[in-house]
Parts: C-alpha cells; structure tokens; sequence
C-alpha cells in the first residue's frame, strides 16, 4: 500500500459483561486504514460495530473492558494515552458523527456556540477568526444562510442540516480520522444521498480516513473503499468494496447480501381491480389548530387522500418521514378519528356505524406496529397478548389459548414460547408475536405500519415472506407502509405514494418503478442507496 | 440480544430478576432489616416486658433509666419492674409507652401510604388518561397542593374529631395530590407507547386497558413515592401529637410521649431522648429502603451507578 496508515487496530477483544448472550462484544479484530480511504464496518445490530468505533475513540462505557489488543493511531497506541491526551486528540485529529443528530447536540446551546467550543478548547484563535472558521465550514458544508444556521437552536433546522453540522463540527478541524456511526439512519432517502455525497466529498478534499459504520449495503456500495464484515464480535470477511460486494467469499457475507430486497419488483397487480375492501374518500386529519380562543391552521398530516385497496392484494403506501403515512394507517385502523372525509370498508361507511358496530370493525382491521420492541407489553406473557383481542371478542380462554397455538407454529415459532415474555425474544421474533397477534382476530385487512424497517436485512427477508405466504393462505388484503422503496418493491402489488400528507402518485407497482409519473417519485427512486449494484454479481446495467 | 427460544432454559419472570436486584442493594437490605426489626418489635409489645403504657402510678414518678421499682395497679396488683427507660411525671414507663406508641406511629404511616396511594392511582389514572377530565382533576389538586399540608391536617383533626382513623385521613389527604401527579405525569407517558395502541386495536376496553396496561407499569415509581410518604406521615403524626392536636393525650404515641416530656426537659431528658431515638431510627430505616428501592427500581437512575 503506498498510502501512510492512519489507523491500525490489532487483535483487538471487548469483553461483555457477565450474563449477556457472549463472553466478548468483539473477539481479534484486526483492521487498517490508510489516509483518503473510506472503510465501512458493516453488520447486523449485536454484532459489535459501535463497540469498535467507541474503543477506537475511547469513549466505551466502564463495564466494557479492552481485555487484549492495541489501537494504533499515526504511530501512538491509543489504549495507552492518558485521558488528559486523549482528550486533546478528539476533536482535533479523530472527529466523529453519530447516528441521531438532534440527541448528539446540545437542545439548550445554539449551533454556532457548540461549534465554536471546538476551536476554543483547541485552537488560541480570537472570536473574529473563530467565526470566519467557523462560517466558512458551515459554507464547505453547504448549508444555506451560514449566519443564520450560526445563531439557530438544533430544534430550528432539519435532521439532514443538523446531520450537517455535526459533520461540520467534526471535520473543523481538519482531523486525519473521521469516525462516522450510522450516520444517516436516522434520515430519509433523499437527505441520506446528499449526505453521503457530502462526506465523500470532504474526504476527498482533506484527506482524511473515514470509518465508517453502517447496517446497510447500499449505503457500502455508495461510499466504500474497504469493507469489513461483522459476525457476532468476529470479523468474517474484508476487502475491497468492488470485489466484496460482487463476489462475497463468506457464507455469512454472502448471506447478508443475498438478504438485500432488490429494487426490481417481485410481483405487480393488474390494471383496473374491481372489487375493494377498503376505500377512503378526501380523508383528512388536522392536529391542532382548535386553540381555546383563537384558531390556527393546524397541520394537515393527512390532506384529503383518496385510496382503494384492492381484495387480497398488497397495496404499499410509500413516503419519507411526515408524509403522513402513518397517520394514514391509525385513520384507517380506527385509532384516529379523521377530521373529515370517508372511510367505506366492505361497502359501508364507517362513519355511519354505531359505537358497537365500530367495536365489531377492529376485528376485522388488524395492525402489526413498527417497533417490535416497542409494541408488546414487558410485563404481560407473550401468551397473554395474543389471546387478549380472542377473548375481548367473546371467545373463550381456552380456545384463545388452543388458536394462540396454532397461530404460533404459522409464524414459525414454537408454542412453548406462550408462556414467556416479550424480552426473551429478538427483535424478528417479536415482530413475528405481533403477526400472530393481529390475526388471532381473523382479520380481513391487515395494516403493517413499517413492519420491518426495525430489522436487520436478513430478519427483514424472512419477515417479508412470512407476509406473503400468511396472505396467500388466509386471502388477506394488506395495506404496508413503508419508507423504503426496495421493501415496497418485495411485497406490493401497488404503490401509493405520499408527500406532504397527499398523494402525489398511485399505480401498480410494476409501473411506478419502470416509469415514475411525478418528480417526487422520480427523486425517490434515485436517492435509493446503491443502485446500479446488483449485489453478489457481476456489474450490470440494470434498473 | 437475541435468545434462541426452543433451547433456552425457563428464565426468570421480568418480576423475580427485578426483585432479586432489589435486594443485592445495601440501602434496601439494611433499611428493610431495620423496618422488619421495629415492626415486629411493636407487634410483639406486650410480650417485651412492658407494662400498661397508660398506667399512673405516684410512686414511681420521674424515674431515671435504669432504676428498679414496684408497680401499683388500679386493680391493686403490686410486683416488681425495672424501668430501664425511666418514667415519666405521671410514673408512667416509658419503655411500654415507647414500645405501643411505635405500634400507632408505624400503622399511621403504612396506612397513610396505602390510602393517599390508593386515591392517588384513581385520581391520577383518570387524569392522565380522560384528557376531558384533567383540567378539573388537576386544578383540584393544586388547591390542595397551595394548602402547606400540616395546617391543612391539623384544620381537618380539628374539623373532625381525633381519633386514629380521622389522623390517617387527615395525614393522607395532603399527600394525595402529589401521587396524583406523580400517576397522571405516568400515564402521559404510558399511554403514548405502542402496545397501548396495541391493546386499542385488539378491543381492548378502556377499563381493561387501565387495569393491564397502564397500571403495572406505574407499579415500581409508585412503591417508592409509597416509601417516602410513609416516612413523612410518620414524621406528622408525631408533630401533630407534639401539637397536642393529633391523637388524645391518653394514647401513648411518640408525639405524645415528647409533648409531655417537653415540660421537664432540662431536668429529665429521657423523656423526649428516648421516644426521639426510635421515632428518628424509624424514619431513617424507612427512607434508606425508599431511596434503595428508587435506585434499582427506576430507571432514571439505574443508567450509571448499576454495573
């Protein structure tokens, strides 16, 4: 290599505290990076990216020990400095980006002034050549109105300017190591393509090495020079991106890999359905606006969409975060009155119905939540959850109990599971608990409000064709909503997409892909991650 | 972290691993220790050696710790005691006196606790959860709150007469609102999580959903807000019987026993030392397992101090 080495990571093992599901976070992990590289770290949740990250930058909470190896940053050995040293070397010569920009800068200081912290502890610079720095950088960054960016609170501008000035804060001054932990996860399609062209662009310009650690493959395929791939705390394959990414050697990588939902879509419903389960007519909903003594506009989360679902179909409704989407779905699912407009399910209106006959409808809409993690109760068995909706119904315990199992083995997971909580399982299983929640009920439409975006890819995969096959069996008609186009390309039949609380486009899947209508959905398509890649093979030209 | 399902072994209940960390705290164990240890001692009074803690008897009056003497009953039983407390200017024993009078302090601060929680998790559940009733619930509770809650004990003794049951109401009707508060600020929080909307839409009905979902997960902050309002209660009902407002002169409580004592402090200490000592140790014992139980307990401050 005729690059000098910035970083060097030897043999190094993180140990886990007692009880956790191993001995060590991670276990031997050699790596290297040289000046003007990018190297993605890339791995399922669990599998000790962040913990690598953290110990490189010394920042790992106590009951996690470097129990063996050495960091070398520009010939020191990092594990040995002295807090006092180390202090001085972050910020100034190794920067780091988080995931989640607004918990990462400080609600009650403006932007200017952390940034100017930065230089103060580092730099004898006086407040005028601060500023200058500090404005410039802001420029280098492109955010627009530099002054006013300098004087806003991080609660006055958006997640990807936000994401912005961390990276600005990062890179002010000019460190050799930029450490940069799921960076854009947090932000949608769109900003996360700027964002990633943005800091291969700095790091073009200065120089630095880039470590950069992500969940996600298109993302790898974006950015990366190196790639690294993490297993449980064991690093099973690394390489050039180019060669990784087309021609895996590790089952493991190849796994991974082969798990990437593709943007070409699997299946596509036919022009012109006739029958429909589910129809809304100019739904709205407004939150706010009915102040005590004055009245304001409110925001229309959901401005008069109008959408057929068709019988047995997949109908995926497709939008950035507030688009609406998931209000949409609490309309439709009854866990929100709308503020105006119909909802027709199965030719009545729901509206109309009296309190009992509402009651009578949740049985037959279902709702799988987003967050596994989130969406079962900790203290209530897994059991419990699944036959409370049965026996609200009217069924009894027993046959609760008897269908719970049956439901258990559909999803793939064994009926002794019934009698143990939510937190024993991972994150995959829960969601497959929450599946068989919603149709212990028997429903006839099943609303999966980002069912799968908590998951990692693999999980994600088999999360998907768990869907599919329960819809073929059980005739269901899904409405999914999703922020991510190549999940809607798995499952859909049609597409609805949303921006701004309306509906700027809808077809069939097949079609929307091929040939966008609107603009919006032209920038959606192409902001999607690594496109281009066909993963695990050779290059292609398609999509 | 993942756990594959079919191989594990039974784990633990959420609610036995969380016990068990709450006992491996030392604030718990000790403070728990002491507590059990003061109960039980009330409890088994009349078998500690005491006599009659309302028992006047001339002869023995303004005993120093530790003298030995007969006592001589109304019904004219004459035997022998040793008073290893003192008594007091009626020679009445201070160490019975000390030993029932933990019995009223104790019951009045588990009462307390119990019903100001009990009304408390009502109001609270109702405000947090009916939003239409907040704004009148709320405003409720923070009239009673701009009450300075001793004054407004003693006006309600003083409504009502005093007697062991109007103390407790009296004691636990200012600490309702801050578990009021205490809930609705849980529920607010409770309500917005995503297996909430869950049981909403499976048809769970809103009584059910209170009482499933929402009320156990209020269970840990409220067993510690439970502590401390046992503490103080304890720590009112002696004040308001120092006061001479609380429970009649007659029943030996450990305000009472100091109120009396008060007169004769410079020459006869004992009688405010001794039912002090037990009244502070009570206290202290009762907070140490309040402030052990909010650090295993709640996990605003489980983040750091727990390995």
């Amino acid at each position: 290599m005729t690059q000098e080495l910035v970083l060097r990571v030897e043999d190094l093992t993180v140990a886990l505290p007692p009880g956790a599901d191993r001995n060590h976070a991670v276990t031997g992990i050699n790596l290297s990076l040289a000046a003007g590289e990018v190297f993605c770290l890339i791995g399922e949740s669990g599998s000790g990216k962040s913990v690598i990250a953290f110990s490189v930058m010394r920042l790992l909470a106590g009951n996690l020990p470097v129990t063996r190896g050495q960091v070398w940053f520009e010939g020191e050995n990092l594990l040995a400095l002295t807090p006092a040293a180390m202090r001085a070397l972050r910020g100034r010569r190794m920067g780091m980006i988080f995931q989640e920009p607004m918990t990462a800068l400080n609600p009650v200081m403006s932007c200017g002034v952390q940034l100017d912290e930065v230089l103060r502890c580092h730099t004898r610079l006086n407040s005028a050549e601060r500023r200058a720095r500090i404005v410039a950088m802001l420029e280098r960054v492109r955010l627009p109105d530099p002054d006013r960016i300098y004087r806003s609170y991080p609660h006055q501008v958006s997640g990807g300017q936000r994401q912005r000035i961390m990276i600005a804060m990062a890179l002010l001054l000019r460190p050799r190591l930029l450490i940069a932990d799921e960076p854009t996860t947090a932000l949608d399609v769109t900003t996360q393509a700027e964002i990633l062209a943005l800091i291969k662009e700095l790091q073009r310009d200065t120089g630095a090495a880039v470590l950069f650690i992500t969940h996600d493959f298109g993302v790898v395929a974006e950015i990366a020079d190196q790639v690294a791939v993490l297993e449980k705390g064991r690093l099973v394959e690394s390489g050039q991106a180019q060669t990784l990414l087309r021609a895996p050697q590790h089952p493991y990588s190849q796994l991974l890999l082969s798990a990437i939902p593709s943007m070409i879509p699997k299946r596509s419903g036919v022009k012109g359905a006739s029958e429909f389960i589910l129809e809304t007519r100019s739904l709205t909903r407004v939150f706010g606006g009915t102040g005590l003594w004055r009245k304001s506009a409110g925001v229309r989360a959901v401005d008069s969409v109008s959408l057929r679902a068709p019988v047995r179909e997949t109908l995926a409704v497709v939008g950035e975060s507030g688009s609406g989407k998931s209000t949409l779905a609490r309309l439709i699912a009854q866990l929100l009155p709308a503020t105006s407009g119909e909802i027709v399910f199965g030719e009545r209106d729901v509206g109309m119905l009296s309190r009992t006959q509402r009651h009578a409808l949740r049985q037959r809409i279902q709702v799988v939540f987003q967050d596994p993690y989130r969406s079962l109760n900790p203290r209530r068995t897994v059991g419990a959850g699944i036959t409370e909706g049965p026996m609200n119904f009217g069924v009894l315990k027993k046959e609760a109990w008897r269908r719970a199992a049956n439901l258990m083995e559909l999803v793939k997971l064994s009926p002794q599971a019934l009698d143990r909580y939510p937190h024993e399982f991972s994150g995959g299983q829960r969601q497959r608990i929450c599946i068989a929640r919603a149709l212990a009920l028997e429903p006839t439409l099943l609303i999966a409000d980002e069912a799968v975006s908590a998951l990692d890819v693999s999980v994600q995969a088999q999360v998907l064709e768990l869907l599919e096959d329960i819809q073929q069996r059980l005739h269901l008609s899904m409405i999914f909503i999703t922020h991510d186009l190549r999940v809607a390309a798995q499952i859909a039949h049609r597409i609805v997409v949303m921006q701004k609380g309306q509906i700027v486009e809808s077809g069939i899947t097949e079609e929307v892909f091929r040939a966008p209508a609107t603009e919006y959905t032209r920038s959606l398509l192409a902001a999607a991650p690594g496109q281009g890649f066909v993963f695990g093979q050779s290059p292609s030209t398609a999509v | 972290m993942s756990v594959s399902v079919a191989e594990a072994p039974p784990a633990l209940t959420p609610r036995r691993a969380a016990w068990g960390k709450v006992w491996r705290n030392n604030a718990v164990r000790l403070g728990g220790v002491l507590l059990f240890t003061l109960i039980l001692i009330s409890i088994l009074a009349p078998w500690l050696g005491t006599i009659d803690p309302a028992g006047i008897d001339p002869e023995n009056r303004d005993l120093l710790p530790g003298t030995s003497g007969n006592v001589m009953t109304l019904t004219g039983e004459n035997f022998a005691h040793h008073f290893w407390m003192g008594t007091d200017s009626y020679g009445r024993d201070i160490y019975s006196r000390v030993l029932y009078g933990g019995r009223v302090s104790l019951l009045v601060g588990i009462c307390v606790a119990i019903l100001s929680l009990v009304v408390g998790i009502g109001i609270g559940l109702a405000a947090g959860y009916f939003r239409w009733l907040d704004a009148v619930l709320m405003r409720v509770m923070d009239g009673l709150m701009a009450i300075p809650g001793i004054l407004l004990a003693i006006a309600l003794v003083a409504l009502w007469q005093a007697s062991l049951l109007t103390v407790i109401v009296a004691i636990a009707v200012p600490e309702v609102p801050r578990v009021t508060r205490l809930v609705r600020a849980l529920v607010l929080s409770i309500r917005e999580e995503l297996y909430v909307e869950a049981a909403v839409s499976v048809g769970t009905s809103t009584l059910k959903l209170l009482w499933r979902h929402v009320l156990p997960n209020t269970v840990a902050p409220l067993i510690v807000q439970g502590t401390y309002i046992c503490a103080s209660a304890i720590l009112v009902e002696a004040i308001l019987s120092f006061l001479g407002v609380g429970l009649p002169t007659d029943v030996p409580t450990w305000g009472n026993v100091m109120a009396e004592g008060r007169l004769h402090f410079n020459t006869f200490p004992h009688n405010v030392l001794f039912p002090g000592v037990f009244l502070a140790v009570t206290v202290l014992a009762v907070n140490m397992l309040g402030d052990g139980l909010r650090d295993t307990l709640d996990p605003r401050f489980n983040k750091r101090g727990d390995k």
